[in-house]
């Protein structure tokens, strides 16, 4: 089926949507396999369910990938009463099928339990961690086979492609962009239609635009999940945004760790061919239009723009200085336009809904949706997809669910591996791309880490600081010297051998980092060190001082001790012991003898009582 | 854009001119102002490694630290060579690169003029005097063209090497040794063979017909040969004899 006009378009969709609308009611299952899931097992729970139905059943099964709740997958969702089961596994399909499906009968132990109530919430859309979310790009996952073109065009896909390509000129496009406020997802915040702008009058004939899936941040993953999940609505952006700028050539650069990313996208560009979104005379409307898939090889330097471009040429994927823009002279020299996946991604609901429309969603500075995947020290993992301007403690408290343990609170470090740390006395404010950059930390590409009481935060600065001096370039002096300096003292103070004066010259180490690199992996690799020293310095001097881990995280600088009127005598400790360091009989409060502990902690985490106490 | 365009602007307050797109720091130095540098040669192309030669640059408005080999210059910018910040970011560097060359005198001079007189780094033994400027890489490619040694690994862990620690490439020129700002690059000649020592490559010499003294690597003078196409007898002579047959 190759469509040549907007007409043949709708009456394609029509098609699809009355065929839909008789199915509507009919019972259907739907299995997220996205890669959370897949890790959960779903594949198994996908045999199991194609076994148990067999070939010739009325009832529709599907699968999706990410809805975003993946700490609880395998997730599956019967329609169309949306019943939201967790943690499914094979063994439970037979009765998820016998009860649910044939006999509309709930299954209690599959059903989401909220931790404060303990009430069991049927519908997803019920469920406090979706509740407060706009899923405003994120929310066609759950309903969208990816490798299924009609799926998108269900749901309204290839609509804004159309207003755009037979209803606005390509000034008015970058207009729509602009007016909206839209801001790269990636990481930097730039205006993505003042960006497009200034490609699409730099002089050449030949331009280039490029996604950006390389996604580096470890534990973040949003864009993959985007483009593992919905690829033509990435594509749909792309298309829209080639068009503005006046590109023909297109390039998708995604990490070749991310296979079911690669194989998605991949099949979803075979698609749009076929179909007519991509290739010669899109539509008919005269625009030629293709896309390339590019895979990187896994550093996290090379999702900085202009070692991505040096890497699709085939180059060592190393920055480059950018006093010409790479809107003007970016991949192979021509003028290229580099946007996040996200940032994509939103496109498609400006040119739909306007950009008037849009720009209500956010704040002053940052319009619109932010995707975070929010980890850590909280009850809800996943990701979510909320408005610029939520406050931290909406998120972590509202969605996130608070902290697990009866724990307190300490910190949320956003911005992936070069962000920052933002304390509890912080916890109301907005996050969008201002507040955080102010705050001594960063939007980044929106990962976002929750730290409890019993979180170090000189041993995160440390964490953080090893990955950079391993992910530099090392090109600039400043930075691969810098992050390598700073990581060894941040180790020397962990280790119970900080100095006076470490604190200072973390500082100046810190300041030259960021201020003398080239790019802007340099230029923020000070801070998880320079936020951490902000907001707990007493942290650092507690460490450097008084020789003391105040969170009891640091092994050389804690001692564990046996309280002697909780202890019971029950000799456990004694007996898990790695070194035997402990001493009791029956009866008998038990002891440490320091000489022979090495601090791993397993007294404390098998005592009954907790008598085992960290100082 | 053949025509040369000349275009004015400042440096620590004196008026200069130079090309369109000519790189600062040459400019600067043609004008008398010192900068330091160590990754810059104007034999092969900027590269913006060493971080040291900063200066802060004002431009519409607008004042940010950039390292002035790679900043193509333009009209009206504002230059300052020796600003509070460049000076604070240029110690703590060279603070760091003291570290990788303890006992390069270079830099030993350098770090010595900018208050510097030991590094609070533990030294990085490994690094065997290399700051990692990258000029050997560039003048092999860029001038000698034999691409016999590369940047490897990244981080703390990159060094310059011979691609896979295999130095077949390597015509033994000296080209990387004449260049190398820190010395750390030797060559060594005994007999009729002379050694690159830190590329680990050992390449025989070929005699003089005339005088018998052994002159170039074989492997060089046929590399030689081979590129430029010339005559196979062409370097039967070493230059001493060549000057004197003519
Ligand atoms: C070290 C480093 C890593 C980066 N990694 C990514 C990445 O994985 N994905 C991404 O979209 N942008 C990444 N960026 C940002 C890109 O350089 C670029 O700003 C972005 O892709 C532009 O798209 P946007 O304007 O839509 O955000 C990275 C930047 C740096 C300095
Ligand atoms: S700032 Fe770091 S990552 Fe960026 S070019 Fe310099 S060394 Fe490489
Ligand atoms: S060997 Fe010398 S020239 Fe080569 S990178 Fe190291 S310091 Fe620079
Ligand atoms: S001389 Fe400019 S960075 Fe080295």
């Amino acid at each position: 089926m190759h469509l040549k006009s907007p007409d043949d378009l709708e009456q394609f969709r029509t098609r699809i949507l009355e065929k839909r609308k008789a199915q509507d009611t009919k019972k259907r299952v739907v299995l997220c396999t996205g890669t959370g899931c897949r890790g959960a097992g779903a594949l198994d729970v996908y045999d199991a369910f194609k076994k148990a139905l067999g070939n010739k059943s009325d009832i529709e099964f599907k699968t999706t990938c990410c809805h975003g709740f993946c700490e609880r997958g395998p997730i599956t969702i019967i329609e169309p009463e949306g019943i939201f089961y967790q943690r499914v596994t094979p063994e439970t399909v037979p009765q998820i099928i016998a009860e649910t499906v044939k006999k509309d009968q709930m299954i209690e132990e599959l059903l989401y339990q909220d931790p404060q109530t303990e009430e069991a919430i049927p519908a997803e859309k019920d469920i406090p961690f979706y509740k407060k979310q706009n899923r405003l790009v994120f929310g066609h996952n759950r309903l969208i086979d990816p490798t299924q073109i009609e799926d998108y065009l269900a749901v309204g896909g290839y609509q804004a492609l159309v207003k755009a390509l037979f209803s606005m000129s390509p000034e008015e496009i970058i207009a729509e962009v602009k007016s909206s406020g839209l801001r790269g997802r990636g990481g930097g915040g730039f205006p993505a239609g003042r960006k497009w702008e200034s490609c699409s009058q730099a002089p050449g004939d030949v331009r280039y635009v490029i996604c950006n899936c390389d996604e580096g941040d470890p534990g973040a993953y949003m864009d993959r999940s985007l483009m593992e999940g919905n690829p033509h609505r990435v594509l749909e952006g792309m298309i829209i945004g080639a068009y503005a700028i006046g590109a023909h050539e297109g390039y998708v650069y995604v990490r070749h760790e991310y296979p079911l990313a690669v194989e998605n996208v991949g099949i979803a560009i075979e698609q749009a061919h076929k179909m007519g979104f991509l290739g010669e005379n899109i539509l008919g409307s005269g625009f030629d239009f293709d896309v390339t898939i590019s895979k990187g090889g896994g550093a996290f330097v090379a999702g900085e723009s202009t070692a991505l471009m040096a890497s699709i040429e085939g180059y060592v994927a190393e920055p480059r200085a950018k006093y010409i823009h790479t809107v003007e002279s970016g991949l192979w020299d021509k003028p290229t336009n580099l946007n996040n996946v996200e940032t994509w991604a939103n496109v498609p609901v400006i040119i739909e809904k306007g950009a008037e429309w849009y720009s209500k969603i956010g704040t002053e500075g940052s319009k619109g949706t932010k995707i975070f995947s929010l980890v850590g020290k909280i009850n809800n993992t996943g990701l979510i997809e909320v408005p610029m301007g939520m406050t931290l403690r909406e998120i972590v408290y509202d969605i996130g669910g608070g902290i697990p343990d009866g724990k307190r609170f300490k910190a949320v470090q956003t911005g992936g591996p070069s962000g920052g740390c933002i304390p509890e006395e912080m916890l109301d404010l907005p996050v969008d791309f201002d507040a955080l950059t102010e705050a001594g930390s960063m939007m980044g590409s929106g990962g976002m880490i929750v730290m409890d009481e019993s979180t170090c935060m000189v041993d995160v600065a440390k964490y953080f600081t090893n990955f950079l001096k391993d992910e530099s370039c090392g090109k600039c002096t400043s930075c691969r010297d810098g992050t390598l300096r700073m990581y060894e003292i941040l180790d020397r103070i962990t280790k119970g051998e900080g100095k006076e004066g470490d604190i200072e010259l973390l500082e100046e180490i810190g300041w030259t980092t960021t201020e003398a690199s080239l790019c802007a992996l340099g230029g923020t690799a000070a801070n998880p060190v320079l936020s951490t020293i902000r907001y707990f310095r007493d942290e650092y001097e507690a460490h450097i001082k008084d020789k003391r881990c105040p969170a009891g995280v640091c092994p050389a600088l804690i001692t564990y001790t046996i309280d002697a009127e909780a202890c019971i005598a029950c000799g456990k400790c004694k007996k898990e012991c790695p070194t035997k360091a402990i001493t009791g009989e029956k009866k008998v409060p038990h002891e440490i003898v320091q000489a022979k502990c090495i601090k791993c902690g397993t007294c404390k985490e098998v005592c009954p009582v907790d008598a085992v106490k960290v100082e | 854009m053949s025509e040369k365009e000349l275009v004015r602007f400042q440096i620590d307050g004196l008026e200069v001119e130079a090309e369109k797109g000519q790189m600062l720091l040459p400019v600067a130095l043609e004008y008398g102002f010192e900068i330091p540098h160590l990754c810059y040669h104007e034999a092969v192309s900027p590269y913006g490694a060493c971080r040291l030669c900063l200066v802060e640059v004002t431009k519409g408005g607008r004042t940010r630290m950039t390292t002035s080999c790679n900043y193509p210059v333009d009209a009206g910018i504002e230059v300052a060579t020796a600003t509070e910040n460049v000076l604070r970011a240029r110690r703590m560097i060279l603070e760091m690169l003291l570290a990788r060359a303890p006992h390069s005198e270079t830099i030993l001079t350098m770090a010595r003029s900018a208050g510097i007189e030991e590094t609070r780094f533990p030294i990085i033994d490994d690094a065997d005097g290399c700051i990692l400027c990258g000029l050997c890489e560039r003048v092999c490619r860029e001038v000698v063209g034999a691409n016999a040694i590369t940047f490897v690994n990244r981080g703390d862990k990159r060094e310059m090497a011979p691609p896979f620690w295999d130095p077949m490439a390597c015509i033994a020129c000296g080209a990387c040794v004449y260049v190398c700002p820190t010395d750390c690059i030797k060559m060594e000649e005994q007999g009729d063979e002379r050694t690159i020592v830190r590329w680990k490559r050992t390449l025989k010499m070929q005699p003089c017909k005339s005088c018998g003294k052994p002159f170039a690597p074989q492997f060089q003078l046929n590399w030689i040969v081979d590129r430029v196409q010339l005559p196979k007898d062409f370097f039967e002579l070493c230059p001493v004899c060549r000057k004197q047959k003519k």
